[in-house]
């Protein structure tokens, strides 16, 4: 099991957390959603909400503790959800935060070259940090964009239809501190066919009138 | 009332009734890991599985609601095969060291892999390893070999109302435990123990001690509190190993306190096992015979009026008797069973639990006045968290008194009498909330009755609940929480003061002055000895604490552990304990000490048996005609309304683990004091 998903250590668990004035906004409407009595079920967002206004983008101890006093509930209940959701934190991670998917869809379409190319650019094995804080890589499971395997998730952005080529491009672009376009790689929209769209072409704009016998067949 | 069929056999079953519990109403036997009767249902453990017709699949029978016209198998093919299944997953992980596992021999997992196990494991792949938790003093981890059933974790949230405990981390990571390291801050923490169905929480003070087919097993009643909690005590040749607690809907349920289970080990150490004489200011070890000539040689032509009987909080109701006819044949009627010198007495009614412990669960708001209900009484805190619970939150609680947290929603209403008369008079909030209430009942602890106002606060409560409808038809609201095992005994028994004759704040001010010559403590050791110094004093007890230091002879009783002794809780409820080991050494059984000296003092006692003495008992007072049940009292009128000093209530337990002397020659207890007592460590220091 990743580090990640242990309490880090105490040396970097910081000593307080209260949210910013604009977080704090935003929690009171989370919680607002649910009725009264209910004000638990905001958990999940204000966990979320917490990560990302840590520095290191993770949820430490006093920020679960913080939130179980918000919602009035135990703090063990805070921590049971936010140990068993894989998509929070529970010790710092680098500014990149890089999710490759191993699952069989992408492992069959790449994801070991994908993972390799992360390991060799940045110098860092899977679970680790670059020593300038900048990127952490770790192996996830299914992301749910199998059809555009590869893939790997960087922060709140999917990277997809991945190459070691593709990918090295989007590191070297985060570390000049670009911005890389999100989405495939390949240059196909979406999730469409990667020879072109297939069907409803008039739509797309793209092809033969919809009326088309040939293409309604070959299609279906 | 839906009606099914379990394996042929036709059961009707309360609506709202599991399957499972449709199928022991049939008689069938369900193996289980995770159902727990008395906490809410997870049906993670998968162990329950039957066989439903119309189903797909075997369905957990826990967690699947009994309705009507259902057909359910439980000895089928399938289910057999389904539960076999379940144990091979349960057996993956969980390591094969029962000769080293303190709960070989009492582990449910042991047994039912008796019935669905395999003989030999298909994996051949490595276990998991799990971090032992550090759980505190009491409860000892071994992670590896929990199975995930989170007994511990819905006690601890439901029950004893502090969540440490929870499933944290996931799948095959998932681990029970604290997360970050926290001890159970609760008094209950040691029913964990007897929760967990296999060796993962076990007995720390018990460890390595002993296999369950050694221990000899005997019935017995708790002393440490005046709850009563039905125990069991078990022992090998001559030695109390551990105590759990006996089923008992109407008083502990199936929980004990944690004091309960662990002061035993008091019962190790500081022993009185000999008589012993004062001789040139020194305690010199002395034969029986010696110990009653010294008495006697004092004792024999003295004014009653200079004689006085001190009984402690742990004495037994035949000891008790015993002693209060004696004193009576000495001519001394200068008799108390309130060390404490609280303002107890009177009728009935005004001394005991009236609602009993199973009523809170009827009452819709309370009013506690001085009385920290958690530390005095875990388990009646627990029972007033369950109707909590039931209610959700519906039930509401008012303190009057010190700040303490009773682990549920209440209202904190002020420190002392004013808020009482605050109440009184409506002014104060908590007065709708009483008025509105159908079943309002009132809690008074020793904390506003040990004071010298006692007996105007007895009257002010009384007060309150005439006025706000507590005492109406079957209800009775009035309840009074005592803290020592053998008060109500004790008051039931006539164990106080002749009229005119001193109570214990004036034997020990005579005793001062002189105009008392001999004490006579039994098991009393919470009095201000200092005073004693002039005083010829006969200590009657278990342990060599404060009362042996002062005494001038030592007579060596019984600890509860070793008599059959009747004792009379809170609620007036009169249950008998046996004896599960011998006294030690030279020491006897406490009313029969008092019988061989009523001899040797000349004015022998009419009985020689126990059964004698509880024919005694019975005609002091009905209480102990009939046992196990809390007979019913009278509401009559009682305390003389008046002034009230204005200082706040303050309870008497000041530390929950030290409040005897068994419990304060306990190690356990000691650790425990060290761990979860915020002022222990400053103590120490001082």
């Amino acid at each position: 099991m990743s580090h990640l998903r242990r309490p880090a250590p105490k040396e970097l668990q910081p000593v307080s957390f209260a949210f910013t004035p604009e977080n704090l906004d935003k929690a009171k409407k989370i919680i607002a959603k649910y009725p009264e009595g209910r004000q638990q079920s905001a958990v999940m967002p204000l966990l979320d909400l917490a990560q990302r206004q840590t520095e290191g983008n993770w949820v430490p101890t006093v920020a679960m503790d913080y939130l179980a006093d918000m919602l009035e509930m135990p703090a063990i209940r805070v921590y049971e959800v936010a140990t068993f959701y894989t998509m929070y934190n529970l010790a710092p991670v680098g500014k990149n935060f890089i999710q490759v998917c191993t699952t069989t869809p992408c492992w069959l379409r790449g994801s070991a070259d994908v993972v390799d190319t992360c390991k060799k650019e940045l110098g860092i094995g899977v679970g680790e940090t670059t020593q300038d804080g900048q990127f952490t890589m770790i192996e996830v499971e299914c992301l749910g964009a199998c059809v555009n395997a590869p893939m790997m998730q960087i922060n709140d952005d999917y990277y997809e239809d991945l190459t070691a080529d593709t990918t090295k491009a989007i590191l070297d672009a985060l570390k000049k501190g670009e911005k890389p376009k999100v989405g495939p790689q390949s240059g196909r929209k979406g999730c469409e066919p990667l020879d072109g769209p297939k069907v409803l072409k008039a739509f797309c704009g793209c092809g033969a009138a919809p009326q088309d016998a040939d293409a309604s067949k070959g299609d279906a | 009332m839906p009606k099914l069929t379990v394996d042929g056999i036709e059961v009707e079953v309360e609506a709202g009734a599991t399957v499972l519990q449709a199928c022991e109403e049939a008689g069938k036997e369900i193996p289980r890991f995770c159902y727990h009767e008395r906490l809410s249902i997870a049906g993670n453990c998968r162990m329950c599985l039957v066989e439903m017709e119309r189903a797909p699949k075997p369905v957990a029978s826990c967690a699947m609601p009994a309705a009507d016209g259902m057909v359910i198998k439980t000895d089928s093919d399938l289910v057999k095969k389904a539960r076999n299944g379940v144990m091979e997953f349960l057996l993956i992980n969980h390591p094969l060291d029962c000769p080293i596992c303190d709960q070989g021999g009492e582990c449910d997992l042991q047994d039912q892999a008796m019935a669905y196990g395999f003989d030999s494991s298909r994996y051949a792949e490595k276990k998991r390893a799990v971090k032992d938790k550090e759980l505190g003093p009491i409860v000892k981890t071994i992670m590896t070999r929990c199975i995930h059933c989170t007994r511990c974790v819905r006690f601890s949230e439901e029950v004893a109302g502090v969540g440490t405990m929870g499933a944290v981390y996931r799948g095959e990571d998932t681990e029970v435990g604290p997360y970050i390291e926290a001890s159970i801050n609760s008094e209950l923490s040691g029913n964990l123990i007897d929760l967990c169905p296999v060796g993962a929480l076990t007995s720390k003070p018990y460890a390595f001690t002993a296999r369950p087919w050694e221990l000899k097993k005997t019935d017995s009643i708790d002393v440490m509190d005046a709850v009563g909690s039905n125990i069991r005590i078990d022992a090998r040749s001559s030695e109390v190993l551990r105590v759990l607690p006996r089923i008992n809907e109407d008083v502990n349920e199936e929980w004990i306190s944690d004091k309960t289970r662990y002061a035993i080990d008091g019962l190790k150490r500081q022993r009185l096992d000999r008589p012993y004489v004062r001789v040139d200011g020194k305690l010199v070890p002395a034969s029986w015979d010696e110990a009653f000539a010294a008495i006697k040689a004092r004792v024999s032509g003295l004014d009653g009026k200079k004689i006085a009987a001190i009984a402690g909080d742990t004495v037994d109701c035949e000891s008790m008797t015993a002693l209060k006819d004696l004193m009576g044949s000495l001519g001394s009627a200068n008799i108390d069973c309130r060390q404490d010198g609280s303002k107890v007495g009177g009728p009935r009614s005004s001394y005991i639990f009236n609602t009993t412990i199973a009523g809170i669960e009827e009452a819709d708001a309370c009013l506690i006045v001085g009385a920290n209900v958690r530390a005095e009484a875990p388990i009646i805190n627990s029972r007033l968290r369950k109707r909590w619970r039931a209610t959700n939150g519906d039930f509401r609680v008012g303190i009057i008194g010190e700040k303490w947290d009773p682990t549920y929603k209440n209202d904190y209403l002020g420190a002392g009498p004013e808020t009482l008369a605050e109440i009184l008079d409506g002014k104060n909030d908590f007065a709708k909330i009483l008025k509105a209430a159908d079943k309002p009942m009132i809690i008074v602890g020793m904390g506003a009755l040990n004071r010298e106002d006692g007996d105007a606060v007895l009257a002010a409560t009384r007060a309150i609940a005439e006025k706000f409808g507590m005492v109406a038809g079957e209800w009775n609201g009035f309840n009074v929480l005592h803290t020592a095992a053998s008060r109500v005994g004790g008051l039931d028994l006539g164990f106080v003061p002749g009229e005119g004759c001193l109570a214990t704040n004036d034997i020990l001010d005579g005793a001062a002055k002189g105009a008392v010559e001999v004490v006579y403590l039994l098991g009393a050791d919470e009095v201000d000895m200092s005073k004693l110094e002039k005083a010829f004093v006969i200590y009657q007890g278990a342990m060599g604490d404060a009362g042996a230091q002062a005494a001038d002879v030592i007579l060596p009783g019984a600890a509860y552990t070793e008599k059959n002794g009747t004792y009379v809780n809170t609620e007036g409820r009169a249950q008998q304990g046996w004896r599960a080991v011998f006294p030690r050494g030279d020491a006897r059984e406490d009313w029969a000490i008092v019988r061989a000296l009523s001899g040797a003092l000349d004015k022998t006692l009419p009985y020689n048996n126990i059964d004698a003495v509880r024919a005694r008992m019975v005609e002091l007072s009905p209480t102990f005609a009939s046992l196990n049940v809390p007979t019913k009292a009278e509401w009559t009128d009682f305390g003389n309304a008046g002034e009230m000093k204005s200082d706040g209530f303050m309870s008497p337990v000041r530390n929950f683990y030290m409040t005897d002397p068994i419990s304060r020659a306990s190690v356990t207890m000691a650790k425990c004091t060290e761990a979860f007592v915020k002022d222990a460590a400053a103590e120490k220091v001082a």
